[in-house]
């Protein structure tokens, strides 16, 4: 099965946000980027799918920092080939980079596409879907588990309060990946540095970036923190006293 | 006058067959050994070369004397007895074959004689005894007392090996004495009572008479000769090998620093997935293991689940060496929980007799699951936030330097001044949210001594320790590279942290990489130079009862056990030691990367094993540790055993800053 | 083009899902801006019993053998033909499994701008977005002329989504369900041998802080003091410390008890989604910063290890 995996990278929520002057973007002075942790997994998918069953997977990733780094682990996790779009990815939005992403996929021809099924910065719609439509294919999300099945596959998609749908999906098709059936795997820093000698990143440079998802964002703001808990202060013993006092009070004990 | 009689009543013919039978003996006896160092010689290559003399010197005082063996008395006195009684036994038939077939042979005279012979009778009469005691205590322990340390057989077969040396031995002591008795009993020589025991024998057998006594001889003899022969033969092939393989692996120990861990195999994947990726000198380890179990009994991964033991790896990793069917070494000779219990704590490697290095074998082994990508999720999240972010608490290294705010003055950026002293302040001091006041307290004392010290704020990393021991050689050699870059650019005189385990990384591994000619010092240290010059001066004697726990990578990776000891006193503590103190310290259970895994089904954890070890000493308020990971673990533990009201875990600079 | 604000009701087993509640309340407001009416648009088979408490206007309901399950071609091929037709001022999808299958589909297909994750509208016709795991939230005019957006839960009550009058119902036909590339096989249903937890009317939580398996006996010994149960957030199921029926957040169940005690607990919006409404949070947590106490209405910092045995004794003397 070939399968194609396009990843995009979003700020590190383990950073402090902080919004630029014109407060409608997030100021990239201090803004450090990171894999979208779905499509972590939809990499380690598409991985256990060609262990389990062979195939050839192509991830595929626009330019950002730490994107090469981020190409050559999912080689040495077993990807086969690594694309790279290069250009100015600044201004794009999901819509330009889900036809970006089309253009390319397109001469590929895979069987399968996997990728994350949001991302947090998603403003404008998640390139799942709108992949699918630029391709013309079907496309199911939330699925955390796949079984493949000739022209077909089964996806297992996930609903709320812990309900799974066993879905039936006709090849190619895109999945929006809410979790691989396993977490994806570490891979050691050595093989990362040995698979830099041997694995090479395809670049395609990017032509005009076509129009966006025409979402425009007049202010951002960082939540105020509703009003603060009240604390509870003192020795182990007030504070049990007084949680003991709020649970007869509220009348659960 | 007295003289040896070789060979009386021995027939030619038998004398002959003797002769033939040691030189099968010595073929089959070559050939056994060198069966052995050919598979040595599989393993890859590594440098065990000079300081011939210190070697030397080892081997005087390990085997000769004795030492570490002696450390437990009753195994000790045990093993000694049989060691020095069987040696010096051979000893003496090398020279009775010397005696007869060299200086009688060629020279025609015999050193065997007069008085010389007799007190050779009397000293072999004698050291036989010697050993016949301390088979009797190796037959009462292991088959009557049975300590637990012996009971586990993970190869079903030695069993029978640990009972086959005894019975040898015993037989060969047990044959000699009554082929000297009854020698005794038929010859009668005025010197007879030079060989007490001979002499006792010998008066048991006077009533049977002469012929039956003489034939009775022959037949002795000859089943002592072909047993004598038989243990030989079978010394290369038995646990008897150890008498080969222990004094060897002691010749070859390392003699670098123990915080200095061997860089990765990266021949065929990191570390070792078959055995033949380990080197020679690991090889031998495995063989020279007597299964003694010492390991065992302090090794803190087995005392909480017996999960791992030392011994059981080591006598599995000999077995798989001369497996006819190979199984995987991983999976089957070796399951991966029993390699991430182990904490590198290097008691095992501490205790063992036979100098093996225990620990360096799990790294390598660990070292290979990692390649695999095979650990737990806890550790995967830890080493990846390592990788990205340079802490195991996968926060943002712009945090690192949080626990400053509100200090004053403003502790110095040591990237940006010059200090005397620059502070390598650890993941643990720096982002554990419940040890950051100590963090402070100690800039505070620091402050206060007027030290000129700073930090690297955000440009410190995780240092590596645990990450290499760990197994993951490639992200040490970053989170290395990083931190070295960055001290290379600072001008300071001394490097200082807290931290037991940075300091031995920063200490024994970093110079390695071609970095920091500088002194390293644990705080211990330095308050403990800051009093010897008088530039620390107490005004309070607090006069608490404490107790202090050696953290391992402070004491036994690098001997600092009297630094942290004199700052403990000088503060006008009374210190009461715990039983397992200074080399025999024990494990709060963190180490090697141990903190970051998922904890697994215990019967007790070690740092609360510790702490009950603690509170079993009379009057001791506060348990005093000088690592910021032991504050973390035994607070807990303090709870958790139930020991709040009882025992205050205390950090070091607690102490110094109450008492200044 | 009409100003008409749709709202794709989400259903499944029988059962409207709650966020097509909030959905409404959302679309009763943004209706406020170019005076358009709100319109449920039920698709089904044998479902318009299911419209019989929406807060609409009116219901567009198309019924086909085919909708009978949610699927996302079948759906897409609907919404599609009923948007082309009608022209809404906006459609609003949940931020769920059935709306995300759907919103970005659409509108890549139809051309009209999608806006994700909208926690609600102001009656000025903007959206208020929530992005970056809570940390950022964004607001803008909804796109003109027409706009599809994707709801997440929290900024509207259920109830301000549900009427006591069934809106009149307008059926509609569905064609072109033929070739289908999608469809259900089966239901894995929850497993449901264990307690509930959304239907408890007070539960005991444990997050990360609780360190390791054995901690856990002693959150359970305060639960079964409390007579109440004992949830989790992911990283405690993650661990395989409490089974997954005990997972509260968006990938579990949501709960809403009347008091929610938090313990160690840092409350990542994940975990926020399932229990963001509970009437009284209460959390016990060392770090002063947590984001839980953001939520919480009481709050401790002392470590939850010196509270807890101290909190089982004074609970069982209370009772």
């Amino acid at each position: 099965m070939k399968i194609a995996v396009p990843i995009k990278f979003v700020p590190d929520l383990v950073e402090e946000l902080t919004i630029d002057p014109s407060g409608t973007a997030l100021d990239t002075t201090w803004l450090r980027l990171i894999i979208n942790e779905l499509d972590d997994h939809a990499v380690e998918q598409a991985v256990l799918l060609k262990e389990r069953g062979g195939g050839d997977v192509t991830v595929l990733a626009a330019e950002a920092d730490g994107v090469d780094d981020f190409l050559f682990t999912a080689a040495a996790k077993g990807a086969d080939r690594l694309i790279k779009l290069t250009g100015d990815f600044s201004t794009a939005d999901n819509h330009a980079l889900g036809r970006a992403f089309a253009d390319v996929i397109k001469e590929l021809q895979p069987d399968l596409i996997l990728t994350g099924v949001q991302a947090h910065n998603d403003l404008d719609g998640s390139i799942g879907p709108l992949l699918a439509e630029y391709l013309g294919l079907p496309y199911v999300g939330y699925v955390a588990g796949i079984t493949p099945g000739g022209d077909k596959v089964i996806a297992r998609k996930e609903y709320a309060g812990g309900l799974v749908a066993e879905v039936e999906v006709k090849l190619p098709a895109v999945l929006g990946i809410q979790a691989a059936e396993q977490p994806p795997r570490y891979v050691a820093y050595s093989k990362i540095r040995q698979i830099m000698g041997t694995a090479k990143i395809e670049e395609r440079p990017l032509g005009a970036l076509e129009s966006g998802g025409g979402v425009m964002i007049e202010r951002m703001f960082q939540p105020e923190a509703a009003e603060r808990a009240t604390m509870l202060e003192g020795s182990p013993e007030d504070v049990a006293d007084k949680l003991v006092g709020l649970f007869k009070e509220l009348g659960t004990l | 006058m007295p003289i040896r009689e070789t060979f009386w009543n021995i027939p030619h013919w038998a004398e002959i067959a003797q002769y033939i039978a040691a030189l099968l003996t010595a073929i089959l006896f070559i050939a056994g050994i060198t069966r052995r160092v050919l598979r040595w010689r599989r393993g890859r290559p590594e440098k065990r070369s000079g300081h011939f003399w210190s070697r030397i010197g080892s081997l005087v005082t390990q085997v000769l004397g004795q030492k570490r063996t002696l450390d437990e008395k009753f195994p000790g006195i045990m093993h000694f007895s049989i060691f020095w009684g069987m040696l010096v036994l051979a000893a003496g038939t090398a020279l009775a074959t010397i005696d007869w077939d060299v200086t009688h042979l060629f020279f025609g005279f015999q050193i065997l004689k007069g008085s010389v012979y007799v007190v050779f009778e009397l000293m072999l009469d004698l050291l036989g005894l010697l050993v016949v005691l301390g088979l009797g205590m190796a037959i009462y322990r292991r088959y009557i007392s049975r300590p637990a340390r012996l009971q586990n057989f993970p190869v079903k077969k030695l069993a029978g090996d640990d009972t086959y040396v005894l019975v040898m031995l015993a037989f060969i002591t047990l044959s000699g004495y009554l082929t000297e008795g009854l020698r005794l009993a038929v010859m009668r020589p005025d010197w007879a009572a030079w060989s007490p025991i001979g002499n006792a024998i010998a008066s048991l057998f006077l009533s049977l008479g002469d012929p039956t006594n003489q034939t009775l001889h022959l037949v002795i003899w000859g089943l002592h000769i072909v047993t004598a022969f038989g243990v030989l033969i079978s010394l290369p092939f038995t646990k008897l090998f150890h008498i080969f393989s222990v004094p060897l692996n002691i010749y070859f120990r390392s003699l670098e620093p123990a915080g200095a861990l061997r860089a990765a195999n990266m021949d065929g994947g990191m570390g070792v997935k078959e055995w033949t990726q380990f080197t020679w000198k690991q090889l031998l380890d495995f063989e020279a293991c007597t299964r003694c179990g010492r390991c065992q009994d302090v090794c803190p991964a087995y005392a909480s689940a017996q999960v791992l033991s030392p011994r059981n790896m080591m006598v599995k990793l000999d077995d798989h060496l001369w497996e006819k069917k190979p199984r995987a070494l991983h999976g089957e000779v070796v399951l991966a929980d029993e390699l991430w219990a182990c904490t590198t704590c290097r008691a095992c490697v501490q205790v063992c007799p036979a100098f093996i290095d225990h620990v360096t074998t799990f790294v390598d082994l660990r070292r290979h699951l990692v390649d695999q990508g095979k650990m737990d999720q806890m550790l995967q999240d830890a080493l990846s936030n390592l990788g990205r972010y340079g802490n195991s608490f996968g926060q943002s290294d712009r945090m690192r330097a949080k626990w400053t705010m509100g200090l004053q003055p403003p502790v110095k950026d040591a990237r940006r001044e010059e200090v005397e002293y620059l502070w390598f302040v650890g993941d643990y001091a720096s982002y554990n949210a419940t040890l950051t006041d100590v963090t402070r307290k100690t800039a505070e004392v620091f402050q206060k001594l007027g030290l000129n010290f700073g930090i690297l704020y955000e440009s410190e990393r995780n240092s590596g320790n645990d990450v290499r021991r760990v197994g993951e050689e490639g992200l040490f050699e970053m989170l290395a590279d990083k931190n070295s870059q960055v001290l290379s650019r600072c001008k300071f005189q001394t490097l200082i942290t807290t931290d037991p385990h940075s300091y031995n990384t920063l200490k024994n591994e970093y110079p390695a990489n071609g970095n920091g000619r500088y002194p390293v010092l644990h705080y211990s240290e330095l308050l403990d130079q800051l009093i010897a010059a008088g530039k620390l001066k107490f005004s309070k004697k607090l006069g608490y009862k404490v107790t202090y726990h050696d953290p391992c990578y402070l004491g036994r990776y690098n001997g600092v056990y009297d630094a942290p000891r004199r700052v403990i006193e000088a503060t006008g503590c009374e210190l009461v030691e715990m039983p397992r103190h200074r080399e025999r310290g024990f494990c709060c259970g963190a180490g090697g990367g141990r903190i970051w895994m998922e904890e697994k089904e215990v019967k007790e954890r070690p740092s609360e094993s510790r702490i009950r070890e603690a509170v079993g000493l009379e009057g001791v308020q506060m348990f005093v540790v000088a690592c910021p990971k032991d504050l973390t673990m035994f607070r807990d533990a303090v709870k958790t055993t139930g020991n709040e009201q009882r025992l205050e875990v205390k950090d070091l600079i607690d102490l110094v800053a109450e008492a200044l | 083009m009409s100003q008409d604000i749709f709202v794709v009701i989400e259903h499944l087993r029988g059962q409207v899902a709650e966020v097509s509640y909030a959905m409404l309340a959302g679309a009763r407001q943004l209706s406020k801006a170019d005076n358009g009416e709100v319109v449920a648009v039920l698709l089904g088979h044998n479902a318009q019993g299911l419209a019989h408490d929406l807060a609409a206007d009116r219901v567009i309901y198309v019924d086909h053998p085919a909708l009978a399950e949610f699927t996302s071609d079948a759906y897409q091929i609907v919404l599609a033909g009923l948007i082309q037709e009608h022209s809404p001022r906006a459609v609003l999808f949940g931020h769920s499994s059935i709306g995300m299958d759907l919103a970005s589909s659409l509108s890549a297909k139809l051309g009209i701008p999608v806006v994700n994750s909208c926690r609600t509208f102001t009656e000025d016709g903007k959206f208020v977005s929530q992005i970056c795991g809570g940390k950022i939230m964004v607001e803008g005019a909804l796109p003109a002329p027409a706009a599809l957006a994707t709801m997440i839960p929290g900024g509207y009550k259920t109830e301000q989504g549900q009427s006591a009058q069934t809106p009149p119902l307008t059926p509609a036909s569905a064609a072109g369900l033929d070739n289908l590339r999608v469809a259900v096989k089966q239901y894995i249903e929850p497993d449901t041998s264990d307690v509930d937890i959304s239907k408890e009317t007070m539960l005991v939580s444990i997050g990360r802080g609780i360190q390791n398996k054995d901690n856990i006996e002693l959150a359970n010994e305060l639960a079964q003091a409390l007579g109440c149960a004992l949830s989790a957030s992911r990283p405690v199921v993650d661990q395989g410390w409490l089974p997954t029926t005990r997972l509260v957040g968006k990938s579990g169940k949501h709960v809403k008890p009347k008091i929610y005690l938090a313990l160690g607990i840092s409350g990542a919006p994940e975990h926020v989604e399932g229990m963001g409404e509970s009437e009284t949070i209460v959390a016990v947590n060392t770090d002063p910063n947590a984001p839980i106490f953001n939520i919480a209405k009481y709050g401790t910092t002392i470590d939850m290890f010196d509270l807890l045995p101290v909190l089982i004794d004074k609970v069982k003397q209370a009772k």
